[in-house]
């Protein structure tokens, strides 16, 4: 095909073009030290981005102005800063539709303001990129990291993956590219960290060569047209189906939404190749599990091992994809169970509702512990949450 | 694209739509001289459309597609209201994304198409109401200007949000009563075209579409100016006659009232010394070809 006869050629840049699973998985890596901002533009100058638009709020305006040193480098083809991001996330839009392979950023409240634009992003099948760094949504005023945005976006038929570590930031920007753009896929994705907590800190990571690249965007393995007259004009179709009422109309629009939906499930089989499964199980044979995303987990992590220290055996299982959501994977996991505890940086507990709708007996679930407008989670709160169900101080089941 | 890339492979002749044969065959597509005098002659100038009888802007429409100079190489981009209903009747790509995003939508496409197609002419027309253009999109009309992005914008001005039902818009004349403006307008028709003009347009012209060549003429210099110079803005009178209280016959005679020389809509035209330069240097580019022709 088209794409293998690109492979082993030489970019603008003079990267090698490789095949994706060679770059994720064969290729050498080096370790760094690096902030999770540093992550995004090295995992950007390996991506054959075409087009990048930025705006800047807190806490991704570090990774989006280190894309534009990638623009003046020469490793990004377009970069430039839109008005807001409403106007950024057309922006995108209108490159995506143009054929190019786009890469943005967003944070809390820019994640609100550009939001309409996400499910015209699924409905109109345009593959691009988007590193959600959450943060608080106003008001009280707050820059600090909060998940709550990630409820909001669940349901627009974007895929959705949450990284925990710098690390997984970098691979699932790399190979959320190649699921997102499968033709029988083809939908906006959403690589989420945790703002500051992953975009401000260092971590280590393992990155291959810079002298390598994926292969770039083919548009027309699309499943709608490439909007670049490259192809005919769509003039066969003589009766909108916008806006008319018929039953034709109506049963178009239906079915196209239903499509959207098969098409995040149909991601499944080529995000378990390649980010190994929708979710990770440890110690999930145990009576109390955490079930969470993000960097939740990792403070859950460090909770379980607090309590193996005082003799109490909790388990974890870590959600990867939001979208799709692995609800046979939640299910098989947590079968066993009696309690499932879901610690999530948000007030709400959209995690916890997810969990509680896919699982039987969901009286298991404890919603919480939950920390909102950025504070942190530490352990201990883990910890002391677990205790005080176990020793019948607190409420099980809810109403 | 180029009429090459429509031909029918012979074997799936007779069983492709007629409309695609008609196409195919007789399209205006690659003709120097197209313009507004195929209307009625060329079925992909709109045949049928969906709005009302008698709407001024369903032959604005025909007009604006009729008098592209690159129809194969242009993807117009819409907004909600009557345009997204006649859109899906044309034969050139168009997008349709969300209510006033329409300059930001065109900011990127330009720019994917002028990286994917280095060195070929791509065109972008923006054509949008007034409200999607001066009132919930003016951010990304103007800042489209600002950073002065190579595609046209062009407005279908009919003073009111008519496909919602004629409430109150910026581009509104102060004091007419409509829905949401119970009292009258309280303000001033917002001066969109002076506007543009101070925002780093090349090309600005208010017009009404009640004459052809005029309309034509301004379609061609927006395209042509965009795609070399900067952005370019046309404003174009197309009335809701059925939103201001008029027949079906009396689009026309609206518009001919409105372009008086002391009318909201008396044909003015701006066009910056770069522009001005880049026309003369195309004039300049045909006399020799006409000479040497002659000659041979």
């Amino acid at each position: 095909m088209e794409a293998n006869t690109i492979i082993g050629t030489v970019n603008k840049k003079g990267q090698k073009i490789v095949e994706p699973e060679y770059l994720f998985f064969e290729a050498p890596r080096q370790q760094y030290f690096m902030t999770g901002s540093e992550v995004v533009r090295e995992a950007i100058r390996r991506a054959s981005v075409d087009i990048s638009v930025a705006y800047p709020i807190t806490p991704q305006s570090e990774a989006a102005a280190m894309v534009g040193d990638l623009y003046v480098e020469g490793y990004v083809g377009d970069y430039f800063r839109g008005e807001s991001e409403f106007a950024v996330m057309s922006q995108c839009a209108g490159a995506s539709f143009g054929g190019a392979r786009v890469f943005t950023t967003t944070s809390g409240p820019g994640t609100l303001r550009a939001y309409e634009n996400f499910p015209m992003w699924a409905g109109s099948r345009l593959p691009i990129l988007i590193n959600v760094m959450v943060r608080g949504i106003n008001s009280p005023l707050n820059i600090q990291p909060d998940t709550l945005e990630l409820g909001m976006i669940l349901d627009t038929g974007m895929l959705i993956w949450h990284a925990e570590t710098a690390q997984e930031l970098l691979d699932y920007l790399l190979k959320g590219y190649i699921v997102a753009e499968e033709p029988d896929v083809h939908l906006p994705i959403a690589v989420v960290i945790d703002g500051f907590f992953v975009s401000h800190t260092k971590d280590m990571v393992m990155i291959p060569s810079a002298d390598l690249a994926l292969p770039p965007y083919n548009p027309y393995r699309s499943p709608v047209p490439c909007m670049d007259m490259e192809v005919p004009p769509v003039r066969m179709m003589r009766d909108p189906f916008v806006m008319k009422s018929n039953y034709i109309s109506y049963a178009t629009h239906a079915s196209w939404q239903q499509e959207i939906r098969a098409a995040i499930e149909r991601s499944r089989k080529h995000t378990i190749r390649l980010i190994g499964g929708l979710i990770e199980e440890e110690n999930s044979d145990a009576d109390i599990l955490i079930v969470s995303s993000g960097t939740a987990v990792a403070q859950g992590r460090e909770a379980i091992r607090l309590l193996a220290e005082e003799g109490i055996r909790v388990g974890i299982v870590k959600v990867k994809t939001l979208r799709p959501f692995p609800h046979e994977e939640i299910r098989q996991a947590t079968k066993n169970a009696k309690l499932i505890f879901v610690p999530e940086f948000n007030v709400v507990g959209w995690m916890a509702r997810e969990i509680k709708a896919v699982i039987p007996d969901n009286h298991r679930v404890i919603e919480g512990p939950h920390v909102a407008g950025g504070m942190t989670m530490p352990p201990e709160v883990i910890v002391e949450e677990i205790k005080k169900v176990l020793a019948g101080k607190k409420e099980v089941v809810r109403g | 694209m180029g009429k090459e890339k429509i031909k029918i492979c012979d074997e799936f002749y007779d069983i492709m739509p007629p409309e695609y044969r008609e196409l195919v065959d007789s399209a205006t597509y690659g003709k120097e001289g197209r313009g507004w005098k195929d209307v009625g002659v060329a079925k992909e100038l709109i045949e049928e459309h969906s709005l009302c009888a008698g709407c001024p802007e369903s032959i604005a429409f025909r007009y604006v597609l009729a008098c592209l100079p690159n129809p194969e190489d242009t993807v117009m981009v819409g907004s909600t209201g009557c345009t997204s209903l006649v859109f899906p009747h044309v034969a050139v790509h168009n997008i349709h994304s969300l209510f006033g995003n329409q300059n930001a939508v065109a900011s990127g496409l330009k720019r994917a198409l002028a990286h994917r197609f280095p060195g070929k002419i791509k065109d972008v027309v923006v054509l949008a109401g007034d409200g999607a253009t001066v009132d919930i999109g003016l951010d990304m009309t103007l800042q489209s200007w600002f950073r002065q992005e190579k595609f046209v914008t062009i407005c279908f001005d009919n003073e009111l949000y008519a496909n919602t039902g004629g409430q109150e818009s910026g581009l509104m004349q102060k004091g007419f009563v409509s829905k949401m403006a119970p009292a009258g307008k309280k303000f001033d028709k917002v001066k969109l075209p002076e506007i543009a003009q101070e925002s780093g347009c090349h090309y600005v012209a208010t017009l009404t579409v009640s004459k052809p060549n005029r309309v034509e003429k301004a379609i061609r210099q927006a395209v042509l100016i965009a795609r070399e110079v900067g952005p370019t803005y046309i404003q174009l009178y197309t009335p809701c006659i059925l939103e201001i209280g008029k027949q079906a016959m009396e689009g026309l005679q609206e518009m001919r009232d409105s372009e008086g020389p002391n009318e909201r809509f008396a044909f003015k035209e701006y066009i910056s010394e770069e522009a001005k330069a880049y026309l003369a240097s195309l004039e300049k580019e045909k006399k020799p070809a006409a000479i040497s022709s002659t000659q041979a």
